[in-house]
């Protein structure tokens, strides 16, 4: 029997009386890249959420590695949305990015140079070295978007999530983000992305999850990725679905 | 003036006095950079003016003045504004700000209400209520100062030792949960830390004005650093330079209310660092444009005196063209 990553069941979320996520149920393996997709407003930030603890979850349960997220926390890293803070606050990079060691730190300990070092490497890896004592509000937001990322990965977490880790962000940001989480995966980790550009789906994600207040459906990419369950999950409003969908996934 | 100056600072009791009203100030500092920097000032201020029917009611049922027993009536109807504030937002279309504005008013006027009713019953003179509108930290006893004092250091002792905690749960909360830090019970912390802060300084500055105490240091102090510590220890410095200010300058010029001076005190700061802190003032600001404005200008003049350089050169050509002509 193997444990998943992430195994989630019948989860009902609902932040007023009306429910956003309706009894979803997924199971997403190991060592993979998996994107959530659907429109907007269709519950794909509070799924990550509920799934994180973040969010009150009216029924339904999710484990993580076979185990309450409770007992998984520091195997668990997370690049939320990048409005979802002010980027005005009086610090800077490796600042942001040590904040992902605060976890294995516990109460009261005080980050020191073995936190400061590791920040320093991650902030390398996404290229953002020289940007370490930069204030933050004077990042431009794919650097910003960069930060995050390194913070999650100062994390060293085996399970990430990201939220449009690619929203904002020029190509070439682009090409190194999914380089790196190619990486990740080469090491054996999991990670789950929500993205919206479905022109390159088939090129980044092994998995997919498509939601649409409900779960439309979740597979392997080239199993999922059709016509007629994009045509469930965005509506008949694109016509352009085709298109994406109709290149043979074989070749991708 | 200047002897009634010299006799206060002699006397060893406005000494404490003065000493209270410093640790008040660098408490109130402190913990104000993070109340500011949740973007929390207004609770700040409803806070404050909650805790007035609080105080009242606590002389009502004990019918002694005891800074102890208003702390808790403070604190008590400080968290029943707070119950409330969350219960409009839950439960009514009413946003946050809306829902701020009316909790503080409500309490506000019952605690008039209540006040006046206290003035003008048997007791009433005696009771010095009235100086918690605008504070009169002369009055204060020296009980009081020392736990004015005592509570000022523990507010700034816990921010010390959960610097890196309050530093996350201001910054992402959300990441914060995720990782499994105690982000309610440390944002119920530094609630609380906000209505300790207040309540403590309600004598020496008055319900009125304590809020601008909290939060007129922690934005002057942002104006000159971008690292959070460092703000934080200005913010401090700079409330502590206000109360003191505040209550010798209140005590010695025809017993002013302390609240109004402080808090002129702490908007003097405010004003200097919004025009001189380097990198954000405005005179900083204003100096770099001008330098840029003038870099631009040289590389713009020299590029024009190129080309005026060659149309000279053009023209006397056409000169010698023209003479040649002749
Ligand atoms: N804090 C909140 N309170 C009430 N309703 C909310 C809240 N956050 C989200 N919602 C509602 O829940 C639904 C799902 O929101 P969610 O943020 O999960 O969408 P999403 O799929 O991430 O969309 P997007 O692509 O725009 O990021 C939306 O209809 C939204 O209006
Ligand atoms: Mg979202």
């Amino acid at each position: 029997m193997t444990t998943y990553p992430l195994e989630v069941n019948r989860l009902t979320v609902a932040y007023q009386k009306k429910p956003v996520l309706n009894s979803v149920s997924f199971q997403i393996p190991s060592g993979k890249l998996i994107g959530v997709l659907g429109p907007n407003g269709a519950g794909k930030s509070t799924l990550l959420k509920a799934v994180l603890g973040l969010i009150p979850k009216v029924e339904g349960d999710v484990s993580i590695f076979g185990r309450p997220y409770r007992e998984q926390r520091k195997s668990v890293g997370y690049v939320p949305q990048r409005e979802s803070v002010d980027w005005d606050f009086p610090t800077n990079a490796l600042d942001v990015v040590m904040m992902g060691r605060y976890g294995h730190l516990g109460w009261f300990r005080r980050p020191g140079a073995k936190e400061r070092d590791i920040a320093m490497e991650c902030l390398g890896k996404v290229g953002m070295a020289d940007y370490a004592g930069r204030q933050i509000s004077q990042l431009s937001g794919g650097q910003q978007q960069r930060v995050f990322l390194a913070r999650a990965l100062a994390q060293s977490a085996n399970l990430y999530f990201m939220d449009e880790p690619f929203a904002g962000v020029d190509a070439t940001t682009e090409k190194a983000i999914i380089q790196l989480l190619h990486e990740l995966k080469d090491q054996g980790k999991t990670v789950m992305v929500v993205h919206h550009d479905l022109s390159t789906v088939q090129e980044y994600f092994d998995h997919i999850l498509l939601l649409n207040g409900e779960l439309v459906a979740a597979g392997p990419t080239k199993d999922i990725f059709t016509p007629n369950h994009l045509q469930k999950t965005y509506g008949g409003r694109i016509a352009m679905l085709q298109d994406f969908a109709a290149v043979p996934a074989g070749q991708v | 003036m200047l002897s009634t100056f010299f006799n206060w600072i002699t006397d060893p009791n406005m000494q404490w006095i003065l000493m209270g009203s410093l640790l008040l100030g660098l408490g109130s500092g402190v913990i104000g950079s993070f109340t500011f920097l949740r973007k929390q000032s207004l609770l700040g201020d409803a806070l404050a003016h909650a805790a007035l029917p609080g105080i009242c009611i606590a002389f009502m049922l004990s019918g002694v003045k005891s800074i102890g027993l208003f702390m808790i009536g403070a604190i008590v109807s400080g968290v029943l504004a707070t119950f409330g504030i969350h219960a409009i937002t839950r439960y009514s279309r009413i946003k946050q700000d809306a829902a701020l504005g009316i909790v503080l008013s409500v309490f506000f006027g019952v605690g008039v209400v209540m006040m006046t009713k206290i003035q003008h019953s048997g007791n009433g003179n005696q009771s010095g209520l009235d100086k918690y509108m605008f504070g009169q930290a002369a009055s204060m006893m020296l009980s009081d100062v020392y736990l004015v004092g005592i509570v000022s250091l523990i507010l700034v002792a816990v921010c010390t030792l959960l610097f890196k905690e309050f530093k996350l749960v201001s910054f992402d909360p959300g990441f914060a949960r995720g990782m499994g830090i105690k982000v309610g019970l440390l944002e119920q912390l530094l609630l609380l830390m906000t209505v300790i802060a207040v309540v403590v300084g309600i004598q020496a500055v008055g319900v009125v004005l304590v809020a601008a105490l909290l939060i007129t240091p922690a934005v002057a102090a942002r104006y000159w650093t971008d690292a959070l510590g460092v703000m934080i220890v200005l913010a401090g410095l700079f409330g502590a330079l206000s109360g003191v200010t505040g209550t010798l300058i209140s005590g010695t010029l025809s017993n002013l209310p302390t609240g109004p001076v402080t808090v002129l005190a702490a908007s003097s700061i405010f004003l200097v660092s919004v025009v001189f802190a380097p990198g954000r003032g405005m005179v900083s600001k204003l100096l770099r444009r001008m330098r840029q404005r003038n870099e631009v200008k040289r590389s713009y003049g020299n590029g024009l005196a190129a080309v005026e350089g060659d149309r000279a050169m053009i023209s006397n050509r056409a000169n010698s063209s023209e003479r040649s002509a002749d």
